[in-house]
C-alpha cells in the first residue's frame, strides 16, 4: 500500500542522509521526496511515499523515529489528508495542436507558464494520480519533458504535526 | 581558556573517561599534544585501529562504561570500521573521535581526507561533525549521552584539524547535562501491558524465558535471576546473554539457537508462552521464522521499539529499561494472589529433565572422550575449571566461539566478550586488552583459532607496552573450522581456501618475540598441566597453541533451510 509519512527532523547538515541512507540500508522503497525548511528556520519538513504492507511501514516509522535527528512523524495515510504535487511539462504543441492541449490543460486546471511557436510549458498541481492522468491525456509523443516535485502533504481538519 | 584539541581531552576528563583507545596521525596532532600535556585521560597506544575499536569495546562490555577511541583522518577512520560495526551491531556504548582535514580542505580530496561522518553512517547510533570549536564541550556530552543511554551504541564525532589548534583558544564550561528534544530514550515500561505480561506469565503450562544481550547490557541480572528462582520457570540465554543468567544455576537449559542445547531449542519449540527479554529474535535464533514455537504467546521487553515485532509478532510487546520493566513485574507477582501452575510446571519439568537426560549438552559429554586427539570441547571445559569459571573470556569467531559459548558456564554478567552480531574475527585479543585495563588484577583469557588470531596478532605488541597479561588459549586444528564444517556439511567436503598448508607460522616463537611465553600442548595428557602452568603465569601474556582434532564439528547445530528450533544435528549422525 502507498503511503505517505511527513517528517520534522533538526534542519542539520547530514540529516537528509540519514533518511536517505536508512532506506537504502533495510531496503525500503522511496517513491518520492520533498525537504523543505518550516517557519521554525531549526526544522526542516520532509514528506516520503513509500510502498510496503502495515509491517514494513511500522518498521520504517519505528527506524525512522530511532534517528537522532527526526524529531517528529506522522503517516499521513492513517487520516484523512491533502496531498499536491506539482509538475512542469513541456509538450508539442504547433497547429491544430495547440488548441487540443490548450484544451486538456484547461480539463485539468492547468496554466500554460510559457509559450514559443513549437511548444507549450505547463504548471500542473494535484494529487499524483491526477497528474498521471494529465500525462496520459497528453500522450507520449507530445511530451518533451516532464519534472516533477514529489507529494508533499498534510492532515485534514485539526491534526497538525509541530512541536 | 582552551584551545579545541584541550577542551576535547578535557572534556573526556569531565566525562570521567579513564582510557582512550588510538593511534595517532597528521590531522589528530593537536589532539594527541593535548593529550601529551596532561595525564588524567591515559591513552593506549594500539598497532591498529581496528584492535583500538575492539578494545574500547572489550572495555565497555567488561564496565558498562562507554569506550573511547581516538583516531586520524582517512586510513585511520577507514580502519576502525569494522570495530564500529562489531560495536553497533551488539549495541555497545562507544564514542569514537577521528581527526579530519582542515575545515576548507574538506571535499576537495585532501591528503587523508575520507567522509568518515558518511563512510560510518550505517553503523553509528549517530555522529557530528564540529563546525566550530566552540561546540566541543557540548558535542562531547551529547555523544557519551546518546551512546549510554536507550539502546546503547557508537556515536562517531569528526574533528576538523584547524578546530583543535593550539593557537585559538575559547572558554570552556562542561555542560551538567544535555536536552535532545529528537531523542527521549524509553524508560518505564507501560503498566497496562506489564500487567497483561504478568497474566500471560503467571497462567503458562510450559514457559520459557528467554534473555538477551539487553538484559547484560541493562544492568537487569540480579532481576532475572529473581523472577526466575521466584517463579521456577526454565530459563535459556542467547550468544549475548550468557551470564544473565548463571550457567551452573539449576533452571538454565543453556544458550539457544544454531548451536544452542538440543533441552533449550526443544523447550522452546514446545513452549506456550515466552518471555523475551532483551533479545531480538536473531535469525541464528529462531531458524525459520514462520515455524518458530508455533504454540507459544510471546511476551517481548526491549528498549528499542523496532526492534519489537520486527521478526516474530509479539503478542504482549513492553517498550521500556529492562531493569524498569522486570522490577515492575516482579512487585506486581509478590504483591498478587496468583501464582504460577505448579502442576503444570512439574510435568514441564519432568519433560524438559528428559530432553535433558535424552541430548543434554551437560548431562553427558557429547563429544568423543576416548579419541586420542584433544577435542576442542574439552579444552574448554579445562579452562573453565583451571579458572574456577570465574575468569573474563573473549573470543574470536568461528567453532571456537561456540565452543567456548556452550561449554564455559558463566555465572556473572559482562563476563563473555565476543562479537555475536557482526561476527568479527579479529575481535578475541584487543577486546581482552580492553577487559585487562578495566580489570588489572583479573584472570582475562582471549579463547581464539589459528585463524582469527591472525587478524589482529599484531596486539601482542600492545600487551608487552601496557603489560596486559592476557591468557591467548589458540584451538589451533589448522584450519578454519567453522568454514570447513560447513564444507563438510553442505559442499561435499571440498575445502576451498579453508587449509593453510603448512603455512602457519611457528606461534611459539612468535609470541616470545613479542617478549611473551609461548606453550605448545600436542598430548591430550599434558593439557591440564600445561594449563594450569600458563595460568600460573599471572603477569605473562601466554599464548597457548593447543592442537585440536581437525574433524571436529559444532553440535548441536540447527538445521537449515526449512528447519524450526526444533530441528537439530547432534552429531555427524543423529539428528532430531
Amino acid at each position: 500500500m502507498r503511503r505517505i509519512i511527513s517528517v520534522l527532523v533538526e534542519n542539520a547538515p547530514g540529516a537528509l542522509s540519514r533518511v536517505v541512507g536508512l532506506f537504502s540500508q533495510r531496503g525500503y522503497n522511496i517513491e518520492s521526496l520533498t525537504v523543505a525548511p518550516t517557519e521554525d528556520e531549526t526544522l526542516s519538513r520532509l514528506t516520503l511515499t513509500t510502498l510496503g504492507d502495515d509491517h514494513k511501514i511500522e518498521q520504517i516509522t519505528k527506524h525512522l523515529n530511532k534517528l537522532i535527528d527526526v524529531v517528529k512523524l506522522v503517516d499521513l495515510t492513517e487520516g484523512s489528508h491533502i496531498e499536491r504535487e506539482l509538475m512542469l511539462i513541456k509538450v508539442k504543441a504547433s497547429g491544430a495542436q495547440r488548441a487540443e492541449v490548450k484544451r486538456c490543460v484547461d480539463i485539468f486546471r492547468g496554466q500554460i507558464v510559457d509559450v514559443t511557436s513549437t511548444l507549450y510549458t505547463i504548471q500542473i498541481t494535484g494529487a499524483s494520480d491526477k497528474l498521471d492522468a494529465f500525462l496520459q491525456a497528453v500522450g507520449d509523443a507530445s511530451i518533451i519533458e516532464v519534472v516533477r516535485t514529489g507529494v508533499c502533504g498534510i492532515s485534514r481538519g485539526e491534526k497538525v504535526l509541530s512541536l | 581558556m582552551l584551545s579545541g584539541g584541550d577542551m576535547l581531552i578535557r572534556a573526556l576528563k569531565d566525562e570521567g573517561v579513564e582510557y582512550v583507545f588510538g593511534y595517532p596521525g597528521g590531522a589528530a596532532l593537536h589532539i594527541y599534544d593535548a593529550i601529551f600535556r596532561q595525564s588524567d585521560v591515559k591513552h593506549i597506544l594500539v598497532r591498529h585501529e581496528q584492535a583500538a575499536t575492539h578494545a574500547a569495546d572489550g572495555y565497555a562490555r567488561s564496565t558498562g562504561k562507554v569506550g573511547t577511541v581516538l583516531v586520524t583522518s582517512g586510513p585511520g577512520a577507514t580502519n576502525a570500521i569494522t570495530g564500529i560495526a562489531t560495536a553497533y551491531m551488539d549495541s555497545i556504548p562507544m564514542v569514537v573521535i577521528s581527526g579530519q582535514v582542515q575545515s576548507h580542505l574538506i571535499g576537495e580530496d585532501a591528503f587523508q581526507e575520507t567522509d568518515m561522518v558518511g563512510i560510518s553512517r550505517p553503523i553509528v547510533k549517530h555522529s557530528f561533525m564540529i563546525k566550530h570549536a566552540s561546540e566541543i564541550p557540548e558535542i562531547v556530552k551529547k555523544a557519551y549521552y546518546i551512546a549510554a543511554t536507550g539502546r546503547p551504541g557508537p556515536v562517531v564525532i569528526d574533528v576538523p584539524k584547524d578546530l583543535t589548534h593550539p593557537a585559538y583558544t575559547f572558554p570552556y564550561e562542561y555542560p551538567d547535562k544535555v536536552k535532545l528534544r529528537s531523542y527521549t530514550p524509553a524508560t518505564r515500561g507501560h503498566s497496562g501491558q506489564i500487567k497483561k505480561a504478568v497474566q500471560l506469565l503467571l497462567g503458562a503450562k510450559r514457559p520459557m524465558i528467554y534473555s538477551g544481550g539487553g538484559v547484560v547490557q541493562g544492568n537487569a541480572s540480579h532481576l532475572l535471576k529473581e523472577l526466575v528462582d521466584l517463579l521456577n520457570y526454565p530459563v535459556t540465554n542467547t550468544l549475548m546473554g550468557l551470564g544473565a543468567y548463571p550457567g551452573t544455576g539449576k533452571n538454565f537449559l543453556g544458550m539457544l539457537g544454531m548451536h544452542g542445547t538440543y533441552e533449550a531449542n526443544t523447550a522452546m519449540h514446545h513452549s506456550d508462552v515466552i518471555l523475551a527479554v532483551g533479545a531480538r529474535f536473531d535469525d541464528r535464533v529462531t531458524n525459520t521464522v514462520s515455524k518458530f514455537c508455533p504454540n507459544a504467546k510471546i511476551i517481548h521487553i526491549d528498549i528499542d521499539p523496532a526492534s519489537i515485532s520486527k521478526t516474530v509478532t509479539a503478542d504482549v510487546p513492553i517498550v521500556g529499561a529492562v531493569d524498569s520493566v522486570l522490577g515492575e513485574m516482579l512487585a506486581l507477582i509478590k504483591e498478587g494472589d496468583e501464582k504460577p501452575d505448579v502442576t503444570a510446571l512439574a510435568a514441564w519439568w519432568e519433560q524438559i529433565n528428559e530432553w535433558r537426560d535424552r541430548h543434554g549438552l551437560y548431562t553427558k559429554n557429547r563429544f568423543d572422550t576416548s579419541s586420542d586427539k584433544i577435542k576442542p570441547q574439552e579444552v574448554i571445559q579445562a579452562i573453565w575449571e583451571v579458572t574456577n569459571g570465574d575468569a573474563y573470556v573473549t573470543s574470536d569467531v568461528g567453532q571456537h566461539q561456540m565452543f567456548a559459548a556452550q561449554y564455559y558456564l558463566f555465572d556473572k554478567p559482562r563476563r563473555w566478550i565476543n562479537s555475536g552480531g557482526l561476527g568479527t574475527m579479529g575481535f578475541g585479543l584487543p577486546a581482552a586488552m580492553g577487559v585487562q585495563m578495566a580489570h588489572r588484577d583479573a584472570t582475562v583469557v582471549c579463547v581464539t583459532g589459528e585463524g582469527s588470531i591472525q587478524m589482529c596478532i599484531q596486539e601482542l605488541s600492545c600487551c608487552t607496552q601496557y603489560h596486559l597479561p592476557v591468557k591467548i588459549i589458540c584451538l589451533n586444528n589448522q584450519a578454519l573450522g567453522m568454514v570447513r564444517q560447513w564444507q563438510d556439511m553442505q559442499y561435499s567436503s571440498r575445502y576451498a581456501e579453508s587449509l593453510y598448508e603448512d603455512s602457519l607460522p611457528d606461534f611459539i616463537k612468535l609470541a616470545e618475540a613479542y617478549g611473551h611465553v609461548g606453550i605448545r600442548v600436542t598430548k591430550k595428557e599434558e593439557l591440564k598441566a600445561k594449563l594450569a602452568e600458563c595460568f600460573a603465569l599471572k603477569d605473562r601474556v601466554v599464548f597457548m597453541d593447543i592442537m585440536v582434532d581437525q574433524s571436529e564439528h559444532v553440535y548441536p547445530m540447527h538445521v537449515a533451510p526449512n528447519g524450526s528450533m526444533r530441528d537439530m544435528l547432534l552429531s555427524k549422525t543423529e539428528r532430531t
